[in-house]
């Protein structure tokens, strides 16, 4: 079945080719990391997480938000998804898979990670999180898996899935409730200590996993004229865009309880991002962007002429992509950690080599999105 | 000073089990009334870790001379921390903030006394109640029963810097680069680093086992240190903590510092 997900024309194989090297260029920077050490990230004693832990709560996001066409297409046989539940729950793999690979990267002695098996700890957070995380990796990949194999010989499901299917949805909460606890119990740090913490990791997720998975379908569509119905594609503009409000009301919700109690310690963080602190502002144009196109994409999506116009919806689609990329991929970790525990302010910048490491992980991402969304798309050829 | 750690494991399991048998809560109860102004005795039901021998450190912020470092020389060199003559990958185990760092929610405005940049010790406050040693997936840091000194075992951290980020004093630092090669004369009685692991303030577990004094405390020429059990009424630093008033760092959190500031 897998060999369908290499068959293709000159152009897929280059494209497979071109993500190779992307990937083989974060493997030649990790090795570099791996003997020269962390100090080659743009993380300090200050910000002792950066841009790989961003990365990886993003993607948690995007891996939890297959539950928004599972629960409709599965519980409330919401037939019109049958083609993109799949597409979902393949890219809930992938998804899960690159936020695993940057927990590998983020650690400072990845050797040592069978440690947390060696020495289980259910007090840390992160111990949970590594379990709910490999248990979902695990639970995708054998329904998508059996999905398909189950379309390919036209065979109806096998019983025993369904219950699995069912054990996924409430899984999928699982794996981004527990990311938000691993910042939203910290003493400390004031941006992430807030209850509200894993309601707003779900919205953001609702609202960017259907984006992405729009913009990947846009693309499926594009290259193998194979059709989402219309209406399955206008039902994600709608799941996007309930997402997408719901995280900028969060997102108020987190403003009023800082500003009006008006505590210090609660505001700044927020300052910092938003405003700048203390002539410290290198964050504020990439949030306020985040800000704007969130907005705008929320009030394009309340148009129903947008929703069923394919291009606009994938412009709004890109435009929420971009928007929580930005929130939680960047600000919402580096905030924290502005100002640090001594209130002092230390800014963080990129480096090469890190960003060569995030692009690789996102190169293997994308390499295997394009390798289980191509085995599905040869596979429905043949069924056609 | 007599450090009452003594006690053998076996002896220790026996006086807790007792403890427990008689109820904890009695004692407690007592041990609020009597210690409320210290907080030492303070509870906090659900983090609540009791050990036998408590160890703490007072620092007198009037005795502690201005542009002094010999307590931070005198750890660095004994425990190998290495200068990386940068912010972004130091290490430091002892070393000295303005007092606004460390005492935040102070009103520095019309205060003389107490000026904002005053230079303040500060180190691990090896915490009644650590978020750090909760957080760590590997029990790679853990609070020691015995003597609750929170301990690091370089070897089995993995790096994930989950202690740093929930450290609400930003008492831990991370191995960005090779400690190494940064090491002018490596001290063979203390073990090196590995790049990729997270350190900090021992507490010199490793001699105070011994009956010695931390050597931040030991090399204070203005006597403005002073190590001893904070669970035994008679001991040195309880003395000074019932006479004089004193600070934590942020005892809002719950978490139990054990290191006292008289200011």
């Amino acid at each position: 079945m897998i060999e369908n997900g290499f068959k293709g024309n000159l152009y897929y194989k280059a494209w497979l080719l071109f993500l190779f090297c992307i990937a083989a260029n974060g493997l030649y920077h990790y090795n570099r990391q791996i003997s020269e050490g962390l100090g080659i990230t743009g993380m300090s004693r200050d910000i002792s997480w950066g841009f790989y832990v961003s990365n990886f709560t993003f993607l948690v996001g995007i891996a939890a938000s297959a539950v928004m066409l599972v629960i409709p297409y599965y519980i409330h046989h919401y037939k019109k998804f049958h083609r993109a539940a799949l597409y979902g729950e393949w890219l809930a793999v992938a998804a899960v898979t690159m936020a695993g690979l940057f927990i590998m990267a983020d650690m400072g002695q990845p050797q040592r990670a069978f440690n947390i098996l060696l020495h289980p700890t259910p007090s840390s957070i992160l111990f949970w999180d590594m379990y709910v995380l490999t248990g979902y990796l695990v639970i995708n990949a054998v329904i998508a898996w059996v999905c398909l194999r189950a379309e390919k010989s036209l065979l109806s499901l096998p019983g025993w899935v369904k219950p699995l299917i069912f054990l996924s949805i409430p899984w999928a909460i699982a794996i981004h409730t527990v990311t938000a606890f691993l910042y939203a119990g910290l003493p400390g740090r004031h941006l992430w200590l807030t209850a509200i913490m894993a309601p707003r990791f779900l919205a953001s997720a609702f609202a960017s996993g259907p984006a992405f998975l729009l913009i990947l379908l846009f693309v499926v569509k594009k290259l193998s004229s194979q059709v989402i119905e219309s209406e399955a594609v206008a039902t994600l503009g709608k799941i996007m865009l309930y997402g997408m409000i719901t995280n900028i009301f969060f997102y108020g919700l987190e403003f009023f309880t800082a500003f009006y109690s008006n505590i210090p310690d609660h505001k700044e963080s927020l300052q910092y991002l938003f405003f700048g602190l203390d002539g410290h502002d290198k964050l504020v144009p990439w949030v306020r962007t985040s800000l704007v196109l969130g907005v705008i994409s929320v009030i394009m999506l309340l148009f129903s002429k947008v929703r069923d116009n394919e291009n606009m919806l994938i412009v709004s689609a890109l435009l929420i992509f971009v928007s929580t990329y930005i929130d939680k991929g960047m600000a919402l970790i580096i905030g924290g950690f502005i100002p640090s525990t001594l209130g002092e302010i230390t800014e963080y910048t990129i480096t090469w080599p890190e960003l060569s490491i995030t692009l690789g992980i996102w190169a293997i991402g994308f390499f295997l999105i394009s390798v289980f969304f191509k085995m599905t798309i040869q596979i429905r050829k043949e069924r056609a | 000073m007599k450090l009452d750690n003594e006690v053998s494991r076996k002896e220790f399991l026996k006086l807790t089990g007792l403890a427990t048998v008689l109820g904890v809560g009695g004692s407690t109860f007592f041990g609020l009334y009597a210690q409320e102004n210290q907080g030492l005795e303070k509870n906090n039901a659900m983090h609540d870790q009791k050990t036998k021998v408590r160890y703490g450190l007072v620092v007198d912020t009037h005795k502690c001379k201005e542009g002094c470092t010999d307590c931070i020389t005198a750890c660095h060199s004994k425990h190998n921390v290495p200068d990386h003559k940068n912010k972004k990958d130091e290490i430091k185990w002892i070393w000295k903030e303005p007092a606004k760092h460390l005492f935040a929610s102070r009103d520095y405005s019309v205060q003389n006394d107490f000026s904002s940049a005053k230079p303040f010790l500060t180190l691990c406050n090896h915490c009644k109640n650590p978020p750090c040693v909760r957080v760590c997936p590997t029990q790679a840091t853990w609070k020691r029963k015995d003597d609750g000194i929170v301990m690091m075992d370089y070897h089995r951290c993995i790096g994930c810097r989950f202690c740093m980020a929930a450290c609400p004093y930003g008492s831990r630092s991370f191995n960005w680069v090779d400690p190494r090669k940064d090491l002018k004369k490596p001290d063979p009685d203390f073990p090196t680093r590995t790049i990729g692991v997270v350190e900090k303030c021992n507490f010199c577990e490793e001699i105070v086992g011994e009956g010695k004094l931390p050597h931040c405390v030991k090399n204070c020429k203005e006597g403005a240190l002073t190590f001893g059990n904070l669970n035994d009424p008679d001991s040195e630093v309880r003395q000074i903590l019932v006479d004089r008033p004193s600070m934590t760092r942020k005892p809002e959190l719950g978490t139990g510092p054990s290191v006292f500031y008289l200011v």
